[in-house]
């Protein structure tokens, strides 16, 4: 029965990964390994639930693609221009090095026989490839794919996405049974062909998808948008594998191309789900794929090759880190999520076994060797995590905590020079007020010392830092770091220790407000009530209300606010109480507005249409005080 | 370049009647010939622009306030713009001539009536009387002090009275500005005067 068949396999793989990724989240190793371990599980080595994983691995293939295209979409051609020689060069600088260092160690280990050459240079292309479902999935998963390594890292893995192209192209001319060169002609067709589809593609969804897009938008089908996406994708994908291109490329670009369109947002919340289940099943899949039995037979040999490639391509990315501007405590993301082998290596193989330019057992070697990679490098972030980052933080505060080993003695210490500490440093800067600055992120710093700051760095929450900045001798301290928690900490240090410290301090919500006020900070501000008052400000302008007006109606309400959190603050542990004083406090500023809607009712816009029955407060308002010294009351407005 | 530049300050212009319509009928005057400040709509935050006001003043043969007048005197934003603008080194002391034979021209509202202020009135004094600061203000900063328009009973008034007294107030600016323009090739301030004052006054 096909049928059920089908349906015990969706449920095993579902079942699979319901139960390994949040175990492998909770036990910190995160998705991917969850994803790997419950394909081995389910594979033909593991509890053999699946004994054909090639059935699965099209449909994974397309997790991958799925994610290029996303990737393509947040970047508008003019950024990914802009990373050109970030692609060509260190991406160029990655594989050629690569590859032409594993090449010649696996020729020399093959003792330079002549006949040896192919298999080296095959082993070489396969391995010197990086997993860009590995890398990006990483880097997405921790959000930092828009950070400098993010980019630096999919600048690499896209140079290997198009450098695959004239690789495969290459293999058939190593094959032992044709003479290099013959088919010299069916390249340069191949190499034209791709050429055209590439300006199809860029010329179809500059012209076509878009309007297309939009019809089908107005149509207001969400579900067919949705088709329509993933229609695109496919669609794009099924193009570029015609020619022989690689589809993730082919999305890659499609997604470049919407990359400015208007339905980026919708595009992107559409596929996403898709790209995020196919791309679980693209690693349950390289799980499977764990071909138990070679490792069992050649354990010293695969594990030779394993560590032996890492080795060389982390020395090649060593080198290339020292030419690229990344911050040192990133530099193991950026080596571990480049060093692995990849996917694209597989396809290497495949081609080269194909086409006899290496045989079954060196490719089921090779293959072990990249899926185990594949199945190291989660977990060797996870003891980069924990060991390696932490060691080169100790390293790298030495150079920049250089300034602060000598004691400070501004009045003011501003702690976190963020946007917020950065506008009450500047503020202080050009009145002349001195002020020392701690700040913890090293990137910040650079930034700033460029614009002239003097900032230090530092975590202000450390006891002896403090002292070293003056804190003892200072008069201010302005708490303006972005955490809450290491916000409260700072606060209770300084309150403990240096008790002469009068604290201003920022609240990122009202919740922080409260905790602050509980420890006794007098001065605290909520970071956007006076921003979004300003704002409320022009709404009223631009509603006809005079500036002045709006201004005192704001700052009244301003007025009513903080002193409702006041009222408020020694309950706000006590929910129900809290939401029930909010709820009386709210009823009180409407009141208190409506009444002065009757005192001052809206105004005729132009003056000779104003009712005439509207009598006037105003115009020169109180001369007639009986006893002008007298009165208590104040008729002013 | 304009001539008369009018200084218009109500702390809520919307609800008022006589100060709003005097700010309206000046604006629909040509803006080269008269420049209207709202001060509470420029400073509602009471920051004033001093470099701004200076430049304004510099530019006018003919400054007018416009204000209503509340507990005998300007609105507050009024008396800051004095006590900011008209600064020391640049409008009186050494060096402070900028206004020099500049002409002041007040035109305000009252709430009371023109009854009210007589000795027998609530207000006890006649207008006038509340004028001594307003005077030496420009005699200080060397500027002629024109005759003031007082519009008496601003609640009261009947909306033809406001309509009309704008009117007149616009005509009014119109003439100083064609008096400006003709004594702008001929008349000069009177320096040795100035200097007279100068040395008195410090």
């Amino acid at each position: 029965m096909p049928h059920s068949h089908w349906l015990t396999l969706t449920l095993t793989y579902f079942a699979a990964a319901v139960v390994a990724v949040p175990l492998a989240r909770r036990l910190g190793l995160g998705a991917i390994i969850g994803y790997l371990a419950a394909g081995f599980a389910i594979g033909p080595w593991g509890l053999r639930l699946v004994t054909d994983p090639s059935q699965i691995v099209d449909l994974a293939e397309f997790g991958v693609v799925l994610m290029l295209f996303l990737i393509g979409l947040e970047l508008e051609p003019k950024r990914l221009w802009s990373m050109r020689r970030p692609i060509f060069g260190w991406g160029g600088a990655q594989l050629l090095g690569s590859l032409a260092l594993i090449a010649l160690i696996g020729w020399a280990c093959l003792g330079f026989a002549a006949a040896a050459w192919p298999l080296a240079v095959v082993a070489g292309s396969a391995l010197a490839m990086s997993s860009t479902a590995i890398g990006l999935a990483t880097l997405n998963e921790r959000n930092i794919l828009q950070t400098t390594v993010g980019q630096s890292v999919l600048s690499v893995s896209l140079f290997q996405d198009i450098a695959a192209i004239p690789l495969l192209a290459l293999i058939p001319l190593m094959a032992p049974d044709r003479v290099a060169g013959a088919d010299a002609g069916h390249p340069w067709i191949t190499a034209a062909r791709a050429f055209g589809m590439i300006a199809v593609i860029v010329l179809g969804g500059r012209l076509a998808i878009r309007p297309a897009l939009r019809w089908i938008a107005r149509s207001q089908t969400p579900e067919i948008f949705t088709a329509a996406a993933l229609g695109l994708v496919v669609g794009t994908a099924a193009l570029m594998q015609a020619v022989g291109l690689s589809m993730a490329l082919g999305a890659f670009l499609a997604g470049v191309l919407l990359a400015e369109s208007e339905y980026r947002r919708e595009l992107e919340t559409d596929i996403e789900p898709f790209k995020g289940l196919l791309l679980g099943l693209f690693f349950i899949a390289v799980g499977m794929g764990i071909d138990a039995s070679i490792v069992v037979r050649h354990p010293w040999q695969v594990a030779g090759i394993v560590v032996g490639f890492l080795l060389v391509k982390t020395t090649v990315l060593w080198g290339i880190e020292l030419g690229i501007p990344i911050r040192r405590l990133e530099r193991p993301v950026f080596t571990l999520l480049l060093a692995q082998g990849g996917e694209f290596g597989f396809v290497v193989l495949q081609a080269a076994q194909g086409q006899q330019v290496i045989d079954n057992g060196e490719a089921g070697v090779l293959t072990a060797a990249i899926t185990l990679s594949m199945l190291l490098t989660p977990l060797l972030i996870l003891v980069a995590d924990r060991w390696w980052i932490p060691l080169l933080e100790k390293h790298v505060p030495k150079t920049k905590l250089s300034e602060l080993a000598e004691p400070q003695d501004a009045p003011v210490i501003v702690a976190g020079f963020g946007r917020y500490g950065q506008i009450i440093g500047r503020l202080l800067h050009v009145n002349g007020i001195a002020a020392t600055v701690l700040e913890h992120d090293a990137e910040a710093i650079e930034a700033l010392r460029k614009f002239g700051f003097r900032v230090h760095y530092g975590d202000a929450t450390r006891l002896d830092l403090l002292r070293v900045a003056g804190a003892a001798r200072a008069r201010v301290l302005v708490v303006a770091v972005d955490g809450i928690e290491p916000s409260l900490k700072l606060v209770d240090i300084a309150r403990e220790n240096f008790p002469n410290l009068t604290i201003v301090a920022r609240a990122r919500n009202v919740q922080h407000w409260y905790q602050l006020n509980e420890r006794g900070v007098h001065h605290i501000e909520r970071e956007t009530l006076d921003s979004a008052l300003m704002s409320g400000r022009s709404v009223m302008e631009a509603m006809g209300f005079e500036p002045h007006r709006a201004r005192t109606l704001a700052m009244r309400f301003r007025r009513h606010s903080v002193q409702q959190l006041y009222a408020l603050a020694p309950h706000f542990r006590d929910e129900s109480k809290l939401i029930s004083l909010a709820r009386a406090g709210r009823q009180q500023l409407e009141q208190l507005f409506a009444q002065e809607r009757l005192d001052h009712p809206p105004v005729a816009p132009t003056w000779d249409a104003a009712p005439q029955a509207q009598e006037e407060f105003d115009e020169g308002v109180p001369e007639h005080p009986a006893k002008p010294v007298a009165k208590d009351e104040t008729p002013v407005p | 370049m304009a001539d008369v530049l009018v200084l218009v300050a109500h702390p809520d212009i919307a609800r008022s009647r006589v100060n709003r319509a005097l700010a309206a009928q000046a604006r629909l005057l040509p803006s080269d010939a008269v420049e209207v400040r709202d001060l509470y709509a420029l400073y509602p935050d009471y920051v004033i622009d001093i470099e701004a006001e200076q430049a304004a003043l510099d530019r006018a043969r003919f400054v007018v306030w416009v204000h209503p007048v509340q507990w005998y005197s300007m609105p507050a934003l009024m008396k800051l713009w004095v006590d900011d603008v008209l600064a020391f080194r640049w409008a009186y002391g050494p060096g402070g001539r900028a206004l020099r034979g500049k002409c002041l021209w007040l035109a305000v509202s009252t709430g009371g009536t023109e009854t009210s202020y007589q000795d027998v009135g609530n207000n006890r004094h006649p207008f006038e009387s509340f004028l001594p600061a307003y005077r030496q203000t420009a005699e200080l900063v060397g500027m002629r002090f024109l005759e003031p328009q007082v519009f008496y009973g601003a609640h009261k008034a009947e909306a033809h009275e406001v309509h009309d007294h704008a009117h007149a107030f616009a005509q009014r600016l119109l003439e100083f500005a064609g008096e400006a323009r003709a004594s702008a090739l001929t008349a000069q301030p009177d320096v040795a005067a100035d200097e007279r004052r100068i040395t008195s006054d410090d």
